[in-house]
């Protein structure tokens, strides 16, 4: 199963803050890790405010063909 | 047998087929008849003629009865009937319940089950069997025949490793659809929009719509189950139940039911149940709910929880970087405290050599020697007056004392 872009935004990020919170980065290092994590984060709270998903229901025409029609909810 | 043997059978439904001269009596071969002649006085009877002669004693002899016994051997028939032997230790006799009975009962009895069968015995000519023409059975123990059904279908999942835990499969973190298998009604579908939509809006909900009680409850199920895996970019797969009666959770009991749960490609999970009530699909799911609701939460992540992870990171990427630059400037300054310490301490030591050597130059001093009560004589040349030879008598010398110079001869 792919992962989705959200969870890999998140685990990319945690292991930069934990690479970042050890001894042994160099500042230049740091700097790079930093602008990275800063790209996740933002990537990661769009997701988090994206749209409303759609509400459908299936059905199945005679054909055997499933077919996807709004739902109101 | 219990034919009484002379008695014509009440409720004679056939008397007009039958031999219209007069009954032959029964066990009249009287005595002195020779047993193996054909008696001219009786006309034979018809095997169809014996047969609902048979049929007519047998009905006769007991009524619709109760009797109690195994039941083994059960075949469903497309029609809806059903076939199977009821025995006990030493006899067994067979038994068909029609689908009008059958029916009412949903589910055949597991082979084995102890029933109580209200039947009525009679004989089937066509195949020349006597059975008994079953109407409803009931289960012998306080162990129902629903909960024999579903312990022996149990048994059935956990041989084929479908109630294998190692199977759960973990559910994903931020579903992008989720497939709901229930009833159209709009109930349950609500529950789950409800909860979705506080949680993590952004997910897709598709409902997959199914009768989840009644006869077609078990095709509709596996039907919709099926379509799941036909559908989409759907990653994960909720099974639920609203309200309904609490006892009829017979189809997600059903076997077919429980390999379709099995078979969705996506993790699922079951809400179908109640609290006290586990069906099986419950059991072959990759997680259970209580409702339609917990399996929304279950499913959806809280999106107030995720931007307060994402807070948390965000502070602690911008810490790390802090720590990143203050570890570097404490080492800059932890070097330079090396240096400073370094040239002081080099410093110092300069300081106490040169201490040392001022105060040896101190030590040094002729005046300070002559303080202590010597004098140093010089010639007038200057030259310090050290051996005899330098000074024949007559020869003047200054004589160097700490205060002052007092002249002098050599005699």
């Amino acid at each position: 199963m792919t992962i989705d872009p959200l969870s890999a935004d998140l685990k990319r990020l945690e292991e930069i803050v934990r690479l970042l919170e050890r001894d042994d980065v160099d500042l230049d290092q740091a700097l790079t890790l930093f602008e990275e994590g800063v790209r996740h984060l933002k990537s990661a709270k769009e997701r988090l405010t994206e749209a409303e998903g759609r509400v459908e229901r299936v059905l199945e025409d005679a054909s055997g063909v499933l077919r996807l029609t709004e739902l109101d909810d | 047998m219990v034919r009484k043997r002379g008695q014509p059978a009440p409720d004679d439904l056939f008397g007009e087929r039958r031999p219209s001269g007069p009954r032959p009596a029964a066990g009249s071969g009287g005595p002195g008849t020779p047993g193996a002649t054909v008696p001219a006085a009786r006309p034979a009877y018809s095997v169809t003629e014996l047969a609902l002669t048979l049929k007519d004693a047998v009905e006769a002899a007991t009524g619709q009865v109760w009797v109690k016994g195994e039941v083994i051997g059960l075949k469903t028939y497309e029609a809806g009937h059903w076939y199977f032997n009821i025995k006990d230790e030493a006899s067994q006799l067979r038994c068909v319940m029609w689908r009008t009975y059958a029916q009412r009962l949903r589910t055949p009895p597991p082979e084995g089950a102890d029933v109580y069968l209200l039947a009525t015995p009679t004989v089937w000519g066509q195949r020349g069997e006597l059975r008994l023409n079953g109407v409803t059975m009931l289960p012998t123990s306080g162990v129902g025949l629903q909960q024999l059904t579903f312990e022996r279908t149990r048994e059935v999942l956990e041989r084929d490793g479908l109630l294998d835990p190692a199977r759960k499969r973990p559910l994903p973190p931020f579903p992008r659809a989720i497939a709901v298998v229930t009833s159209a009604d709009g109930v349950v579908i609500h529950d789950i929009l409800t909860v979705a939509r506080r949680r993590w809006p952004a997910t897709r909900i598709i409902l997959v719509p199914a009768r989840v009680q009644g006869d077609e409850a078990v095709d509709d199920l596996v039907t919709a189950l099926g379509m799941v895996n036909r559908l989409d970019d759907v990653d994960l797969c909720i099974v639920a139940r609203g309200g309904g009666a609490r006892d009829d959770l017979q189809a997600f009991n059903a076997e077919p039911v429980c390999r379709a749960v099995a078979a969705v490609m996506v993790p699922t999970i079951s809400a179908v149940g109640h609290e006290t009530d586990i069906t099986l699909t419950d059991l072959v799911a990759d997680l259970r709910a209580a409702t339609p609701s917990a399996a929304a939460a279950l499913a959806l992540p809280d999106r107030a929880d995720v931007a307060r992870h994402l807070a948390s990171l965000a502070s602690r990427l911008g810490g790390g970087l802090r720590g990143r630059t203050r570890v570097q400037s404490e080492r800059l300054a932890r070097a330079g405290d090396r240096a400073r310490r370094a040239i002081e301490s080099r410093m110092e030591e300069r300081r106490r050599r040169w201490e040392r050597f001022a105060s040896s130059l101190d030590a040094l001093s002729p005046l300070a020697v002559l303080g202590r009560g010597y004098g140093v004589a010089r010639l007038a040349d200057g030259s310090v007056l050290r051996r005899k030879e330098q000074a024949p008598p007559g020869t003047p010398f200054g004589l160097r004392i700490s205060d002052g110079e007092i002249a002098a001869r050599a005699e």
